[in-house]
């Protein structure tokens, strides 16, 4: 295929974007003088900059290569990502767990589990975490090199080697505070760089209407034919989606993936903190509008024999992830290809730094500070936080390749999800509200709940069983079985440090003081107006689901 | 330190002044690239819509600054 190619007018507005990211870092570094500053930003945010960067952490390349290629694959079944599969998990997060969290001070997920159980736990649940983090930061690099293939026609390794310097080099100058400004500016970019994609697309075919009545049933709704998996674009039950996605994937990313939840630790408050996924579920609900519409209308001009529009095919295979650029390039005129490119750019830039300031925060406290050297002073800590952000990008270098060996970006992603962040949610959640789960219950649960979840994995790549097997349902596709695969790691795991804690040793109550719900405090201010507490946006965040769901049942 | 909608509002404002002194720069100039819907010129009144959010945020946050 040839290269989209750019004009000097893309060239400009993509030059303005790294100029000013640039300079963003070199104005934020004299802000960043501790370690504090450097890992969690200060803790200083309103929860606008944190709710925003929270989703925006979580809005990368993946989220928009990958979640369109995913609609084309797919069909409608994807905005079950963004619906059930994520509010629910966000709005518990801000009602619930984050007292716990943020009310103990602590500067990372894996920290809570120092305190609530034991070091082991910690460092188990810190290693795990930091191979998943560069395993995901892989994909932006992926992602990355994507896009300078399509539209400049670069080669892969050229691509992916100067994306992961770029990042290297600007992640390096300030932590966490540059990368929630970045964050920031990516949303406002992705929003003004590819909204623009599904009105043109709107405007082409017609109205929103006759784009669904273009799509074949089976991907133009979202739950009327979950009950027979032969009849959906996904291959999946309801009971996959409501289990394995709405249930143990959502709740663990969203509630227990540090890379998210770093962003809520760096709010002003405890009320801040709370507020940060709650505002960012109405944003969340609203991304569909981009990348869902952008993929099934990709899907009515391919199969428009008079469009003239079709995906790219690498080795034979269908590229599904290359839909995105291609609708660019399609509607897109001189410099607003630019401000597309940028935005698909941002996306990655944001995705990785997200990534690398998960990583550096882990491995510095969770994994350096923990077992290598207990006694580092601040200052080491914060040159040991910029050296593991050069090591880990270059280490997702290697992670991008195999990220490219999947036919998509996303069955990758929750392939990753379900081995790590199914378990661990079940030990967070008997954690937080169970008090006489034990520590060898925990770490066994968890290393039980990972085990078999990769074992399961593995057992139907090689075909060792069939994939019906864990899906309950024949047919199944990739993604159906990411989905079973989770609730399965999650059930084991949550079983296995029940029973295990039935004949371990408990920690004295007086340890778990601020820890596990009933013998915490309670922090929440009733002198606040209802109105103006989190659980009364949470109310309206759960009203409008409702209705999306209703409206496109 | 400026807050971060200050630099929102900055990059908005002059990546949507390239784009729409580079619609107009075509509209009289004609574009060789062939897209669909060209005829709507999106860059024009995308780029004016960027223009104004842009000085939105600018103005409104040309004199705050925090922590």
């Amino acid at each position: 295929m040839h290269a989209i190619g750019l004009s000097f007018a893309d060239w400009l507005i993509i030059a303005i974007y790294f100029g000013f990211i640039i300079g963003i870092g070199f104005y934020l570094r004299k802000y960043t003088k501790s370690q504090d500053d450097f890992f969690l930003a200060g803790r200083k945010n309103s929860s606008w900059v944190a709710g925003l960067a929270f989703l925006s952490a979580n809005l990368g390349a993946l989220e928009l290569l990958g979640m369109t290629g995913n609609t084309y694959k797919y069909g409608m079944y994807v905005a079950h990502f963004y619906w059930i599969g994520a509010i629910p998990a966000m709005l518990f997060l801000g009602i619930y767990m984050m007292p716990f969290y943020y009310s103990s001070k602590i500067k990372s997920v894996p920290g809570y589990l120092k305190l609530r159980f034991d070091e082991k736990t910690r460092v188990l649940n810190g290693i795990a975490f930091a191979i998943m983090t560069l395993l995901v930061s892989g994909i932006n690099l992926y992602a990355m090199a994507l896009v300078l293939h399509t539209f400049l026609g670069w080669n892969w390794d050229l691509s992916m080697w100067i994306s992961a310097i770029t990042v290297g080099i600007y992640v390096t100058m300030s932590g966490l505070l540059s990368a929630i400004f970045t964050e920031i500016i990516q949303f406002f970019l992705i929003w003004f760089g590819l909204f623009l994609v599904s009105i043109l697309g709107i405007v082409e075919i017609g109205s929103v209407h006759e784009i669904f009545a273009r799509v074949p049933e089976a991907f133009n709704t979202l739950w009327s034919t979950s009950g027979d998996p032969s009849q959906n674009g996904m291959m999946i039950t309801w009971g996959g989606i409501v289990l394995g996605l709405g249930f143990v994937l959502s709740f663990g990313y969203w509630t227990t993936d540090f890379l998210v939840v770093q962003r809520a630790f760096s709010a002003k408050n405890l009320r801040s903190a709370r507020m940060t996924p709650i505002l960012a579920s109405f944003f969340k609900m609203a991304v569909p509008f981009i990348v869902i519409l952008a993929g099934l209308i990709a899907l009515v001009l391919a199969n428009d024999p008079h469009s003239g529009f079709a995906l790219l095919k690498d080795n034979g295979q269908i590229n599904y992830d290359s839909a995105l650029p291609l609708l660019i390039a399609r509607y897109y005129p001189r410099g607003l290809v630019g401000l597309g490119v940028t935005a698909l750019l941002a996306g990655f830039m944001a995705g990785q730094a997200g990534n690398v300031s998960a990583f550096n925060t882990v491995w510095t406290y969770d994994i350096y500070k923990s077992v290598i050297n207990k006694k580092a002073s601040d200052e080491h800590l914060l040159w040991m936080g910029r050296v593991a952000t050069v090591v880990g990008v270059t280490i997702s270098l290697g992670t991008a390749y195999w990220a490219k060996s999947f036919p998509s970006i996303m069955d990758y992603m929750q392939a990753i999800f379900s081995w790590v962040n199914a378990p661990l949610f079940a030990t967070m959640l008997l954690g937080m509200f169970v008090v006489w789960i034990t520590p060898a219950g925990a770490f066994w649960g968890l290393i039980v709940g990972m085990g078999s979840s990769f074992t399961l994995y593995l057992a139907v790549k090689f075909a060792w069983i069939s994939r019906n097997f864990i899906t309950l349902s024949s047919p199944a596709s990739d993604m159906a079985a990411n989905f079973w695969r989770a609730w399965w790691a999650w059930l084991i795991c949550f079983i296995v440090t029940i029973v295990i804690s039935f004949f371990t040793k408990k920690k004295p109550k007086e340890e778990l003081v601020g820890l596990v719900k009933g013998l915490t405090q309670e922090t929440v201010n009733k002198d606040i107006p209802f109105i103006k507490r989190p659980e009364f946006y949470a109310i309206i965040s759960l009203v409008v689901l409702v209705i999306l769901n209703v409206i496109f049942w | 330190m400026k807050p971060i909608w200050y630099f929102v509002g900055l990059i908005l404002f002059v990546m949507g002044l390239v784009l729409f002194i580079n619609g107009v720069y075509f509209l009289f100039q004609g574009d060789g690239k062939q897209t669909a819907l060209q005829h709507l010129h999106p860059d024009i009144w995308w780029g004016g819509l960027m223009i104004i959010v842009g000085l939105i945020y600018i103005i409104k946050n040309r004199k705050v600054k925090v922590d």
